[in-house]
């Protein structure tokens, strides 16, 4: 069910070592909350504290869904030659976008919009840069533009919780703690949603999923 | 793996065997309840632990450091990662991961008395606030430097007394210090067990309803009284007689249970019901550990002043 095609040996190979290195380091645990592990095409969406991130999130899944599971991520940073582009290219099989998308250019939501026609799934992080405070920042309308153009497409609420701490901002040593990921319902666009709305309504189901704190 | 050990894992063997044999009747006889199912669950979990530990007193000396180094690890993880600290921690937290804990176990595999019973205690305890300070955070700062001492007093050095036990010299007990080490494990376990046992059969009095609602007086009585008989018993693993091993084992029973107490006073605070979700049944790491943690330094304390 997932497409492997393009998925060379040594990038399955640098994908089990990834995913076994972020298990062992941060003992990473998803809690399907609000929904199951179904490998239909859906936009799962979550905070963005770290680089480790959406490996993070994307190790998580269960294996018959990462394969089918692409994470959206800025063809400016990731773009580049290297063991980066082999990283993004042949490893996760991210979905690059232009940040600040030119006229002429691929239109992002489009490039979106295709993989999830195709069949699978994208990791978005809404508030499209990291955020190094607590909470959420204002989530950019790309998320609204896309569940626009894919109405029927299931947006999942992500909340990770704790790599902050494991991977400050600055540091490179990480830290050996313990990291949870909760999966929250799913959510779509409603009939009539403004875009304010929509992206209000989004932020706040992402923030329901933050553990109580004592 | 001497004589004597193996036959220690062979009675251990035993009664899991017939721990599972009671679990499965229990289950075909009343159905898959919640209770019944969480024993099972632990059953399992308990030959997996049996097999590891088994697996390290093969390896001897080294086995027993590297699993209780690996312990540590796990409970100090699941302790930091429930207590808040700040970003002005990191510091504080790269020592104690990567530089407290492994030196720790180090000063125990090279047996310097003097340095690893006061090194957490005296040094650490001074110098990790310093380290705390340098990012200039002064927010809760006594209340985060507290935290990350207890973590280490607790997951380090306490646990770090059990493989300790391999470097005391007792006469007429050379090379069997192992069994020491299996000695304490089995006593503060089966008093765990049997406090468990105890209360699901007998249990009506709540002897810490706010602390631990699953605790009974019943439970804690019939427990640590059958835990303490059977240290007794097992005196001929150690350099005790008959009565000093009923001695030893009913402090080592005690300190379990004041243990349990105080790791679920702080679980209770937390807002948590377990520290983590390593073993199968029972919750985390420090779950299954927080009676040893306490149990350990005393017992080691004790034996080393009364026979060395």
């Amino acid at each position: 069910m997932s497409r492997v095609s393009d998925y060379s040996w040594r990038g399955a190979f640098v994908a089990r070592l990834i995913i076994g290195f972020a298990a062992a380091v941060t003992g990473a645990r998803a809690l399907w909350v609000g929904c199951a592990p179904d490998p239909k095409p859906r936009v799962y969406f979550a905070n963005h504290n770290s680089h480790g991130d959406f490996v993070l999130l994307w190790s998580s899944l269960p294996a018959h869904m990462r394969g089918s599971t692409r994470p959206v991520a800025g063809a400016d940073y990731w773009g580049k030659a290297g063991v980066r582009s082999f990283l993004i290219n042949k490893v996760f099989r991210g979905v690059l976008i232009d940040r600040a998308p030119k006229a002429d250019g691929p239109n992002p939501i489009e490039q979106m919009g295709a993989v999830l026609d195709g069949g699978e799934s994208l990791i978005l992080f809404p508030e499209g840069t990291r955020n190094l405070e607590d909470g959420l920042l204002p989530f950019k309308s790309g998320l609204f533009h896309l569940a626009t153009r894919c109405p029927d497409v299931e947006l999942v609420p992500v909340w990770i919780d704790n790599l902050k701490r494991v991977m400050p901002k600055g540091r490179t040593l990480p830290l050996p703690l313990l990291c949870t990921l909760t999966f929250g319902t799913p959510l779509q666009l409603q009939e009539g949603e403004t875009k304010a709305d929509f992206l209000a309504r989004s932020r706040e189901a992402l923030l329901a999923l933050t553990p109580e704190e004592a | 793996m001497d004589r004597q050990t193996l036959n220690v894992f062979i009675a251990v063997g035993l009664f899991l065997a017939l721990a599972s044999l009671v679990g499965q009747i229990l289950k075909w006889k009343k159905g898959a309840t919640p209770v019944i199912d969480n024993l099972n669950a632990r059953i399992n979990a308990w030959w997996v632990m049996v097999a590891i530990l088994g697996v390290a007193f093969f390896f001897g000396k080294a086995g027993v450091l590297v699993l209780f180094y690996l312990l540590s690890f796990f409970a100090l993880r699941e302790f930091i990662t429930l207590t808040q600290t700040r970003m002005g921690d990191y510091p504080a937290l790269v020592a104690a991961f990567y530089c407290v804990l492994p030196f720790q176990y180090f000063l125990i595999y090279i047996e310097w008395y003097g340095l690893f019973s006061i090194f957490i205690p005296v040094y650490v305890f001074l110098l990790m606030p310093f380290l705390a300070s340098i990012g200039g955070d002064t927010t809760r700062f006594l209340e985060r430097t507290a935290k990350v001492q207890w973590g280490l007093m607790i997951c380090v050095f306490s646990i770090s007394h059990v493989p300790a036990l391999l470097t005391l010299n007792i006469a007429g007990y050379e090379g069997r210090n192992l069994l020491l080490i299996a000695y304490l494990v089995l006593v503060v376990q089966s008093s765990d067990v049997l406090q468990y046992i105890w209360g699901k059969l007998f249990g009506k009095t709540k002897v810490a309803p706010n602390l631990s609602p699953s605790k009974t007086l019943e439970g804690l009585i019939g427990g640590v009284a059958s835990a303490t008989l059977l240290g007794g018993v097992l005196f001929w693993m150690t350099p005790f007689s008959f009565f000093q091993a009923l001695g030893f084992a009913f402090v080592i029973c005690l300190m379990g249970f004041i243990g349990g107490l105080v790791m679920s006073a702080i679980k209770r605070d937390r807002g948590v019901k377990d520290w983590g979700h390593m073993i199968e049944g029972h919750g985390g790491m420090l779950d299954r550990l927080d009676s040893v943690c306490f149990a350990a330094p005393v017992f080691f304390h004790l034996v080393r002043f009364n026979f060395t």
